[in-house]
This record gives C-alpha cells, structure tokens and sequence, in this order.
C-alpha cells in the first residue's frame, strides 16, 4: 500500500503511523467524551483516516482509502480541515 | 448420526467406505427458531451445541453467509493455551483449555488437540520479572506455568540463536498444557454436535438486516434467504460485529484489523509445541503436516480486506531470522490474513446489547481461537439463562464507559496496540 502524500508523493505506508478514523473530533461535553474515546463505525468502505508521515515531512495528512480493497482515492494536509 | 469409532472404521473399510453418512445436516430456513446465531465459525456453532446439549433448547438456527468455518475460524494458527495474567481473563481461558482437552471425546470427532507447550521466551532482565510474575498469576489461578532458565531452553529447542548480541535468550515462561489444534476439525465437529441436537446449520445466508417490534426490540432477521423470526438473536462474527451492529443502530468500541499468517513447505518434525519471540512479535508452531505456522504483528489499519502488506511480511521475517536462522532456509508457501475484532482493551465482550433481543459475542482481537469452546460454552449460557456465565461476567460491553477495562497488555484505548 503506498500513500500519495501530498508533501512527498506516494510512499510506502511503512513511513506512516497511523491513528485511525479521522471523523471523531474532542467533544466540548464530559458526557460525550466516551463515545469520542471508544466508538468507531468502523465502515466496510470508504474510511477518511488520519496517517502521520513520521519517516517524511512529518506532517498529518487525510487520507480516503477503502478498507475493503486497500484502494487510496485522496490524501490531503490534515491542516486543511482546520485540525 | 452414527458414531465414529474403531469398529464403525472397520465396518465401513469392509464396504469400501461407500456408507459413510454426511457429517451435519445442511438444512433451509424455516420461518421462525427459538434462538438464531448469526455466523457459522467455530464460536456460533459451539454456541448452538451448547444451547442444545446443555441448555435444552434445540429451536436453534446457525446462520452462515458462505460456507461454515471459512472465515476467521479458516484463518488463524490454531494455538490453545490460558497464560493469561488478569483475573477477568485467566479462569475464563483456563475454563477453554479444560474443555479443549475433552473436546475430541466431548464431541466424538478427533479435534488434533495436541499439547506440546506453548514457550514464550524472554531476552532481558526485565523480560524474566514479566515472565515470572506473569506465571506466577497463572499459578495462582490454578494454571501450569514453568519459569524455565537457558539450558532448559535449550534442551528443548536447541536451534534457536541463544547467543544474539542483541536479544540473548535468557529463559521462558512454559505452560505445558498448551498447544495446538486442528481448526477445520473443531468447526465441523461442533456442528456435528450441533447438528445432531437439532440445530439448523444454513449456509450461504447473508444477514441484511434485523426486524423490529414497536419497542424496537430485535424479534428476527432479514436474510438473503427471506425473513426468520427468533426469540433472540446472537452475533458470533467477530471481525465484522460492527456491520452487524451497525444495522441495528448500534456503534462498538471495535475497528477491524487485519492480521496476517504464513506456512512454509513441510518439514520433519522439528518445533515442539508453540515458540513466541520476546523482543519482537514474533510466534511459530508446526502443524501436523509439517509446516512451519508462524505469524506477527497486525498489519495496524482498518480493513476488511482479508489480506495485509509487505511491511509485516517483512517485520516477521526479520523476528524469525533474529529468533531461528534456520528458518531462512524454508520455502514458503502461502501467506494469509483475517479480520480481527480489536476492541479497545483487547479482551473479548460477551454480552446482552441495548437493545432487547440481541446479544453480542465479538472483540476477540486476535486470540478467539483458544477461546472457541468457552465462548460458545458462557453465550449459550447467557443467551439461555439471560444472565452472564461468572467466568466470562467481566466481558461486559458497558466497561468502557465504566471503566472496568480488561487490559492484559496495558496499552491503552486504540485497537492497533492490542
């Protein structure tokens, strides 16, 4: 699987770490803290997840990749959706 | 359906083996069951054996949608073994182990249990208090454990680089009583059982969706084979419980990993019983056709593909070379991976949902195998009785909003570390 990093090009995903679905964003409540921490939709499909080029630029980046096939339609700055 | 035995071997060798009967009953829908299990691997048909022969209820349907054991229970490495440290774990593994090495008599159909250790080998001081604190816990809760030193290592696997600059072996945590077993076997073997009692195996019957009664409890299932009414419904399909839930509105503390596996060509006997690296991830057995059974890591992003990439195929490689050399010089012959189930904590969840009718069997991570027979053993006993089984009542799915979590590894709140 490599990634197109929008700073590096496409990389092997070995240089990333990865953190998971990026939808989930910290909640303001105390109430909704656990849901924020602990559930995931956990999609068959297409997922935006947040990769972190450690082995590269060293920047967060959003990626749209199918976990059914691996197939990666986008990747962009994760600056870009403000986070 | 008759016995297996010496004498019905025999018989059937005199009528050159043209007698012999299907093994389980491939059966149609009917409208409507007691209980339906939806996922045909080993945990949903020894949930229905166990509905049947301990709980009497025999109005049971195990609902497949391919073919039964293809998936997670098709694509493990077989291991059994209970060394675990925390006590919502240990007697519930123990509890496993113990009804392993009675499966094959239990079920009348030879499940290859073949204990011959699993050793877990440490490489560093701090390696060895692991180990001995580990083993000591298991000891505590009646579980075998041996703290074995170098040379005794060494008598039993003689091969392994002892001497590495780096991760010297010092020693290792045995547990004699584990080992491995033959996966297809406990599969058939259990809806053999199963079927005998009454249950309906249905395969290639896909779940689309669950029926609701106005208070919304689940009262049946919508599937590719028209619609099934149940008195309760119990999900048995770890690595894609949360599409299963998802139809129900309901969100898990799960993501589905993958994790890969690999056999080399056969050799002779050579690797007793079960050897996991302890610098690395890395664990190896044979299988009774001689194949070097070895796996890692999880490849550590949500998928569902059922195959995972080269970084791992490369970082378990690099394990067994660093572990035993001689495995360089083996051919290998496939590699493979499954969707694991990885909960936040990395321990299972057996459980009753929110919603009324609908029980969750799920987030076995990448250990459900060992757990096969207590698994089906404490959801039969909570889908029968409504209340959970002690040995499996900590593997509640409110205990991450509690915090009542089952962290053997102590890892913290993300799948991929589990």
């Amino acid at each position: 699987m490599r990634i197109p990093c929008p700073y590096c090009g496409d990389r092997d995903h070995h240089e990333f770490v990865y953190r998971g679905d990026a939808e989930p964003s910290r909640p303001d409540a105390d109430d909704e803290v656990f849901a924020y921490v602990y559930l995931r939709d956990n999609p068959a499909g297409w997922l935006k997840e947040h990769w972190y080029h450690a082995q590269g630029c060293r920047q967060w980046i959003i990626v749209e990749r199918d976990t059914r096939t691996h197939e990666i339609a986008a990747a962009r700055s994760a600056r870009e959706d403000g986070r | 359906m008759s016995r297996f035995s010496l004498f019905s071997l025999a018989r059937n060798a005199l009528f050159r083996h043209q007698h012999w009967q299907p093994t389980w009953r491939d059966a149609a829908p009917r409208d409507a069951y007691d209980v339906v299990i939806i996922g045909g691997g080993g945990h949903g048909l020894a949930t229905a054996y166990y509905l049947a022969k301990l709980h009497g209820i025999n109005s049971v349907a195990v609902l497949e949608k391919g073919w039964i054991g293809g998936g997670n229970a098709g694509r493990n490495t077989t291991i059994i073994r209970s060394n675990y440290g925390l006590a919502g774990n240990a007697p519930f593994y123990e509890w496993s182990l113990k009804l392993w090495e009675g499966l094959a008599q239990d079920l009348n159909y030879n499940t290859m249990v073949s204990q011959r250790g699993v050793l877990n080998l440490f490489h560093s001081d701090g390696g060895r208090d692991a180990a001995a604190r580990r083993g000591n816990a298991m000891r505590l809760h009646g579980i075998d454990a041996e703290l074995l030193d170098q040379p005794a290592v060494r008598r039993l696997a003689p091969y392994l680089n002892f001497d590495h600059a780096r991760f010297p072996i010092q020693g290792g945590l045995l547990q004699r009583r584990g080992g491995t077993a033959r996966h297809d076997a406990v599969v058939w073997g259990y809806a053999r059982g199963a079927s005998e009692r009454g249950v309906d195996i249905v395969q290639n019957c896909e779940v689309t969706g669950y029926l609701r009664d106005r208070q919304g409890a689940v009262v049946g299932v919508q599937t590719s084979r028209g619609r099934i009414r149940a008195g309760k419904v119990g999900l048995a399909v770890a690595g894609n419980s949360s599409r299963l839930a998802a139809m129900a509105d309901l969100r898990l503390p799960i993501e589905s990993q993958v994790l890969q596996a690999f056999v080399t060509e056969a050799l002779k006997p050579v690797i007793p019983g079960v050897i996991t690296f302890g610098a690395g991830h890395f664990y190896i057995s044979q299988s009774d056709k001689g194949g070097l059974v070895f796996g890692g890591d999880l490849d550590g992003y949500n998928s569902y593909a059922q195959r995972g990439n080269l970084p791992v195929v490369e970082d378990v490689c690099e394990g067994g070379m660093a572990l035993m050399p001689m495995l360089g010089r083996a051919h290998l012959l496939r590699s493979w991976a499954g969707v694991c189930d990885m909960s936040m904590d990395g321990s299972p969840i057996i459980d009753r949902t929110p919603i009324d009718g609908l029980y969750l069997n799920g987030g076995w991570c990448y250990g459900g195998f060992k757990a096969t027979p207590a698994s089906g053993w404490c959801f039969a006993h909570l889908m029968a009785t409504g209340s959970p089984h002690p040995i499996a009542a900590d593997y509640r799915l409110d205990r991450f909003a509690s915090g009542y979590l089952i962290d053997e590894k102590g890892q913290g709140a993300q799948a991929n570390l589990h």
